[in-house]
């Protein structure tokens, strides 16, 4: 397409250039939405033939001079700058022209980053959205975005921007309740909607107790929390260390339904700790056992 | 001249004289897995023919003549003793085979005598020794091994309930548009990291966090960089790591370079990585009983005790050892060869270098494992 465009402006360049001092032959709205009907109006007599070259169009018309030539909705979608080139019959020159995309927003691409972060996180979500008319054309003209990200249960923070070049951006702060958030980008009629994991933090107060169970003692932790209140997800693993006379146990386990629960081998004496991460919780050191 | 004919006709003679020996009395101290693929026709007449008969039918798996050969086969039955040798539940030890073994008089009188047999099988993921005493016992004119039979354990019918937790994970479509949204990577990060030279190779040894609430398949590459910002060499962490880790879970890691020293090292690159994965949260493995043994046969030893009800064919147990300062200072790995049934201990056993023992304050051992039915 490219080739073609370039060999046409070649050709028609000097027959263009001969035709510059005499009146233009051809009447073009010097902006064309993309997607609307529009006419070129032409002047002289006889045939001729229309060339109408695009960043991804080419069109050839047979043309009588003189005549109106009519564009359809259809016609040309992409939008950028064009050329017009006319050959033949009493004239032979060529005009530029436009053709902007449609004002009105048909989709969005929506960035959404990241799909998981902890809770409480000053500007750690960021929203990016690119505006496209139906054509998929960048809409570059100003356009007012809303941006709401709503968890259930708190008051959603809404912030309206508006786009430059075809591109609005926000950054917002994660809600201290964990949750899925929506996220939701709103240009004219077109929403697009996200969905952000906000996760609890780090485990704050980590706490497990200890009961005998025969030659074993049984290990629970309280119900795991972030310091925001937030239950640490099951799955978070919890490790379980016991030392005693130069020996040591240790079992992670996983945590279901917010605690985390094992058995290890009772020995009188012995130190057991328990972390998380880099979390350190509670010491017990057993009395009983073996 | 004279001297030269004199030399190569003792280098002859001598020649003849080696060939007849290794002929007549050949070494019956090791052998190699050539050996165990040759004959059959052991001597039954000396405690060590018969360990050595008995050792090259169970590396040909002629388990037949084998049993037949012990001497208290009547204590336990052939598929008693297939199980202890071959292993059983998918163990590492059922994909393994005997490829070379030893074996040592440690007394004899009279009609008794006590063998030692080192057996080295070979597995996928390397080799593995195997020691048995061995009573071997004369009857008539024959000697006859007692087998020291290690009954795999049995675990009786029982429904162990288990509350099963696990990720699943569902990806963004080929159709989906660019801008759609795709689930995030697990967030990882390096919490310690120890570069040593060790046998004049570099050895990076660290650890890694899954910062994230979702688990992650973890990978540590590694770029060595000389003063010019040449790139000496670049290596990852292959098995020498945990890679499933569940939310929280801290993996050692160890990366060796071969061929190059710390001296030349100016910078280190490390490239950690993670991708989502369905994981399952089970089974919980308990480590019990770990104690770090002295030199000369410095090791951390362990039992590993499926908390779950699921059968694990395959486990691996790293070990991370500390010096006084935190730092840590070496790890090492092991694969136990028997498969972990619920609630039954298996023991395992790490080798420590003797020098690196004598430094160690402090250790943590974690386990990964393999279960096939969670693949099924």
């Amino acid at each position: 397409m490219r080739c073609l465009r370039t060999l046409l402006s070649v050709a028609l360049a000097a027959a263009t250039s001969l035709s510059a001092a005499q009146t233009s032959s051809l009447r073009i709205p010097p902006r064309v939405e993309a997607g609307t009907s529009f006419s070129i109006e032409t002047r002289g007599s006889g045939a001729a033939v229309l060339y109408i070259v695009g960043p991804a169009d080419v069109l050839r018309r047979n043309v009588q001079l003189g005549e109106s030539i009519a564009f359809g909705p259809d016609d040309l979608h992409n939008a950028g700058h064009y050329s017009a080139f006319l050959r033949g019959g009493s004239a032979s020159e060529s005009v530029q022209f436009d053709v902007v995309p449609s004002h009105q927003p048909e989709t969005l691409s929506f960035l959404a980053k990241p799909s998981r972060l902890p809770v409480d996180l000053s500007g750690g979500i960021s929203g990016v959205v690119y505006i496209f008319d139906a054509f998929r054309n960048l809409i570059i003209q100003p356009q007012q975005v809303s941006f709401v990200l709503s968890v259930s249960d708190t008051p959603p923070q809404t912030r309206t921007v508006t786009s430059h070049e075809g591109v609005a951006w926000v950054k917002m702060n994660s809600a201290s309740r964990a949750g899925l958030a929506n996220f939701q980008a709103t240009a004219g009629n077109v929403e697009e909607k996200r969905i952000i994991q906000q996760v609890a933090g780090n485990p704050c107060r980590l706490r497990m107790n200890a009961r005998n169970s025969g030659a074993r003692v049984a290990l629970e932790t309280d119900p795991v929390r972030d310091c925001s209140g937030n239950p640490v997800p099951d799955g978070t693993i919890v490790t379980f260390t016991e030392t005693y006379a130069g020996n040591q146990s240790t079992v992670d386990v996983p945590l279901k339904r917010g605690v985390a629960k094992t058995e290890l081998p009772a020995h009188k004496g012995a130190l057991i700790s328990v972390a998380t991460g880099v979390v350190l919780g509670n010491e017990i050191r057993l009395s009983g056992g073996q | 001249m004279n001297g030269g004919r004199l030399l190569a006709f003792i280098i002859l003679v001598a020649t003849v004289v080696f060939v007849a020996v290794g002929t007549i009395w050949p070494n019956q101290s090791g052998s190699s897995a050539s050996d165990v693929k040759a004959t059959l026709m052991g001597s039954s007449s000396s405690p060590q023919g018969a360990v050595d008969t008995l050792l090259r039918r169970i590396a040909n798996h002629d388990w037949e003549n084998a049993y037949a050969s012990l001497a208290n086969k009547g204590e336990f039955s052939e598929t008693d003793f297939i199980r202890d040798l071959m292993g059983s539940y998918g163990s590492l030890r059922t994909y393994a085979s005997l490829t070379a073994f030893d074996v040592k008089q440690l007394r004899i009188a009279d009609d008794r005598a006590q063998m030692r047999a080192n057996l080295r099988w070979a597995s996928v993921v390397g080799t593995f020794q195997d020691s048995r005493n061995l009573k071997v016992i004369r009857t008539g004119d024959r000697w006859q091994v007692e087998w020291p039979i290690v009954k795999e354990p049995r675990v009786p019918p029982q429904v162990i309930p288990v509350n099963y937790l696990r990720w699943d994970v569902i990806y963004r479509g080929p159709g989906d548009d660019w801008g759609a949204q795709d689930v995030e990577s697990p967030h990882v990060r390096i919490v310690a990291m120890h570069p040593v030279d060790r046998g004049g190779h570099v050895v990076l040894m660290g650890e890694l966090l899954n910062d994230d609430v979702v688990p992650a398949f973890v990978n540590v590459k590694s770029t060595l960089l000389a003063a010019n910002g040449s790139t000496l060499a670049t290596e990852d962490s292959f098995d020498k790591i945990s890679h499933v880790l569940l939310p929280k879970q801290v993996s050692p890691f160890r990366i060796d370079f071969k061929g190059v020293r710390l001296s030349q090292v100016d910078s280190i690159r490390m490239q950690p990585s993670s991708i989502l994965v369905s994981a399952s949260a089970d089974p919980v493995i308990g480590i019990e009983s770990q104690h770090l043994n002295p030199a000369p046969d410095s090791s951390l030893t362990g039992q590993l005790v499926n908390q779950s009800g699921q059968v694990v064919n395959v486990a691996h147990v790293i070990g991370t050892f500390y010096d006084t300062n935190g730092q840590i200072i070496w790890i090492s790995d092991q694969y136990p060869d028997r498969a972990l049934l619920p609630q039954t201990p298996v023991p395992f056993r790490i080798s420590v270098p003797p020098d690196i023992s004598a430094k160690v304050n402090n250790f943590r051992v974690v386990a990964s494992t393999y279960s096939a039915s969670r693949f099924e």
